[in-house]
């Protein structure tokens, strides 16, 4: 365990993953993945595209069910094959996606809604008035009544990330939250996952906001080929006179997107 | 039902029914011609004519697509052009014909749902055509004829393909009115076997040939006149 | 004109009340019934396994692929010849046109549920699990109102020509408008009127169908949902 684990931890990680495994279509796309989100702990994926993070981090919620391996929450180890234990452990992992999934025929007060109501049982009222809050929280309380065909990209996230934490997570997964969105979006997403992180959310997070990442991470986690070949902290592995090949691929990131290039995605970029 | 007797008759009544062909495809080319005459300059009309035009586009979609086949056919066959064949200046146009009265109805019936699936197509046209048309110095008409058109008659063909299968089947209802085509040959068959069952398979069995025979020409043309950078779903 | 008239109040009006009612009567259950049909189909063609998704795929092209007065003609001529053993079926009139009008018009409703369905992407289904809802809550909730929704000005096209077509129900002899027109026609022989007048109430009912399914789609509009304007 590194110095960061102890710090921020009791005992037991949070989420912890032990040796995933999942084949797709014959590919090996999860090699042999373990990792462990000890409490309050910010971790970050990097990696070039097709090195496995998104599906990862679908097999840490069973939206891929892995092949084999497990994941214990708070040391308890999660049955995949129980419906009940499985919707019971979804509700307490967040998850946002890259392209935001917003349900398109509800306004985004029903989007943070619906599943406090249906999954929840809130009442009604109840649900409204939280999912309200979390609204308030991402900013977008004035644009409760929109619907997502008439939000932007970056509401669009935000609201899935208001819809994500009225279900109280204990843990969030974000899968690429800014990669499918224009620059200048790229911020009011990211000012809402710094927030989150302050406050002492457990996360993990596939990006390529490499100096964001670094401002926020306590370890980056670099994935090449379905394994995580190298981790440590932002300061280990991108500092100066670094040999690691974390390094020589957000120089590469950095190279490509110039000065400004910290604020763009790099969603397609192949390394 | 005896089988063997089934497939005889059905066998023995093929080169009759056979013939009604003929007469279907008659009806049909003459309906998909008829409404593709009348489908362009109201489709032209609903997009770029003034209002008193487009309302009148509008009735006759309305017309056209509100009255059942089977209706128009008695309306026109068994009224309006009975009536007029007796008119001494139209005596001798032959207007009392069944097939005119089905090609009639189908036709203009057809003109009404060409005219929306031209309307849609040239509506798909990027706006920048006819504005760089009129910068070359064309009038309106000369626009619309030689760059919006060809273009959206293109694109159009998916649409007739669909109209083409959608008629082959109404054309089955000129048998109502007396067309001897495959629909009327099938029924006096099959009263005069007592074989009705052979007798609907074997007209199922033609008129699925037809659809498929018609969706893939009109495929076949498509792929034809195909231009690069327009697509089914309209222009990229 | 004053002629017109008279013939109207006393023989088509009393005439065709009866003819509408018997109309109605052919139109309603055919509708729900080819709805239904044309749910299940589309389900089926979308989610059920293969050799199910086959037969159904069967049953709409012979469906979709074939005239629907030869079908009427099936059901209501042929299908009496079809003998199992000593018992056969015989449909009278009514239900031969039920019949006949619901299979075929839930195979062309399926067209649309399919496509509806087909319409809505994988990520909403992926959302709602990662909410923690059941499958079948992540179906009736986020699913079923999407591909309604899409499907709505499809289906509801399907009824108007449903409506169109229930005429063919006066071929085997079925009493309804268009029967009854006929019967006045021969019987007056006035058909310009008739069947003019005939007309009038056909575009009525679409008229009136085609506004009220109109009420039903701004009732349940969404952004991102508007009929696409064609």
């Amino acid at each position: 365990m590194s110095a960061i684990d102890i710090e921020k931890n009791g005992d037991v990680p949070m989420l912890e993953a032990v040796n995933l495994v999942k084949t797709l279509g014959g590919n090996r796309v999860l090699d042999g993945v373990s990792l462990a989100l000890p409490k309050g702990c910010v971790k970050v994926l990097i990696g070039p595209s097709g090195a496995g993070k998104s599906t990862l981090l679908q097999c840490l919620n069973f939206l891929l069910p892995p092949d084999a391996g497990h994941i214990s929450l708070e040391g308890r180890r999660v049955n995949g094959g129980s419906k009940r234990e499985l919707c019971a452990f979804r509700q307490k992992v967040g998850m946002i996606f890259q392209d935001f999934n917003l349900f398109d025929h509800l306004s985004a007060l029903e989007n943070v809604r619906v599943a406090l109501i249906k999954v929840k049982g809130m009442s009604k009222l109840e649900a409204t008035e939280r999912a309200l809050a979390e609204l308030a929280r991402v900013g977008l309380k004035d644009k409760a009544t929109l619907y997502p065909a008439n939000l932007s990209g970056g509401q669009k996230q935000r609201v899935a990330i208001a819809r994500a934490l009225a279900m109280d997570p204990k843990v969030m997964l974000l899968d690429e939250p800014t990669s499918a969105l224009d620059p200048e979006l790229i911020g009011e997403v990211l000012a809402v996952i710094r927030d989150l992180a302050q406050l002492g959310m457990t996360m993990i997070m596939a990006t390529h906001q490499i100096s964001f990442s670094a401002s926020l991470a306590d370890e980056f986690l670099f994935m090449d080929k379905g394994r995580i070949v190298e981790q440590g902290s932002p300061a280990e592995l991108l500092g100066r006179g670094s040999q690691s090949r974390t390094q020589s691929f957000c120089a590469k990131i950095s190279e490509l997107t110039g000065v400004a290039g910290e604020a763009c995605e790099l969603g397609d970029i192949k390394a | 039902m005896d089988f063997a007797v089934a497939f005889d008759a059905a066998r023995e009544a093929l080169p009759y029914m056979l013939g009604g062909v003929i007469w279907t495809v008659g009806l049909i080319v003459g309906a998909m011609l008829l409404g593709l005459f009348l489908g362009v300059p109201l489709a032209v009309m609903q997009v770029y004519g003034p209002w008193p035009a487009r309302k009148l586009v509008n009735t006759h979609v309305w017309l056209f697509r509100g009255i059942p086949i089977l209706v128009q056919m008695y309306i026109f066959y068994f009224g309006l052009l009975s009536w007029l064949s007796q008119v001494p200046l139209l005596e001798n146009l032959g207007l009392d014909s069944p097939f005119v009265a089905a090609v009639l109805v189908l036709g203009l019936t057809s003109s009404a749902y060409q005219s929306q699936i031209f309307r849609g197509a040239i509506q798909s046209l990027p706006a920048g055509q006819l504005k760089a048309a009129r910068a070359l110095g064309m009038s309106d008409a000369q626009a619309i004829r030689s760059i919006i058109l060809p273009q959206a008659l293109r694109l159009s063909i998916p649409g007739w393909s669909n109209e083409y299968s959608i008629l082959l089947k109404d054309s089955a209802l000129a048998f109502s009115i007396g067309v001897v085509e495959i629909m009327a040959r099938m029924r006096s068959v099959a009263s005069a076997t007592h074989e009705p069952v052979s007798m609907t398979f074997l007209a199922g069995i033609i008129f699925f040939v037809l659809t498929w025979v018609g969706v893939k020409a009109l495929n076949m043309l498509e792929n034809k006149v195909r231009i690069a950078g327009y697509t089914r779903q309209g222009a990229v | 004109m004053n002629e017109y008239f008279e013939f109207l109040t006393t023989e088509l009006i009393p005439g065709f009340k009866e003819g509408l009612w018997t109309s109605i009567v052919v139109i309603v259950p055919s509708a729900l019934l080819g709805a239904l049909i044309g749910i299940v189909a589309g389900v089926l063609r979308v989610y059920g396994p293969r050799p199910v998704q086959r037969i159904t795929e069967a049953y709409v092209s012979l469906f979709r692929g074939t005239p629907l007065i030869v079908q009427v003609f099936f059901w209501y001529f042929a299908l009496p010849y079809i003998k199992f053993g000593e018992w056969s079926l015989v449909l009278d009139p009514i239900e031969a046109a039920v019949l006949s009008f619901s299979l075929c018009s839930g195979a062309y409703q399926s067209e649309y549920i399919r496509s509806g369905l087909g319409s809505i992407k994988r990520g909403q289904i992926r959302a709602a699990l990662a909410l923690g809802m059941t499958l079948s809550q992540a179906v009736r909730n986020i699913v079923l109102p999407q591909a309604f929704r899409r499907a709505l000005p499809g289906c509801g096209n399907e009824i108007i020509y449903l409506i169109k077509y229930s005429s063919l129900a006066s071929i085997i002899t079925v009493n309804e408008l268009t029967g009854m027109a006929n019967t006045i026609a021969k019987n007056s022989w006035r058909n310009i009127e008739v069947f003019c007048t005939l007309g009038m109430y056909y575009l009525a009912l679409v008229t009136i169908a085609t506004w009220m399914l109109r009420l039903l789609e701004d009732a349940l509009a969404v952004p991102g949902f508007e009929r696409h304007k064609s």
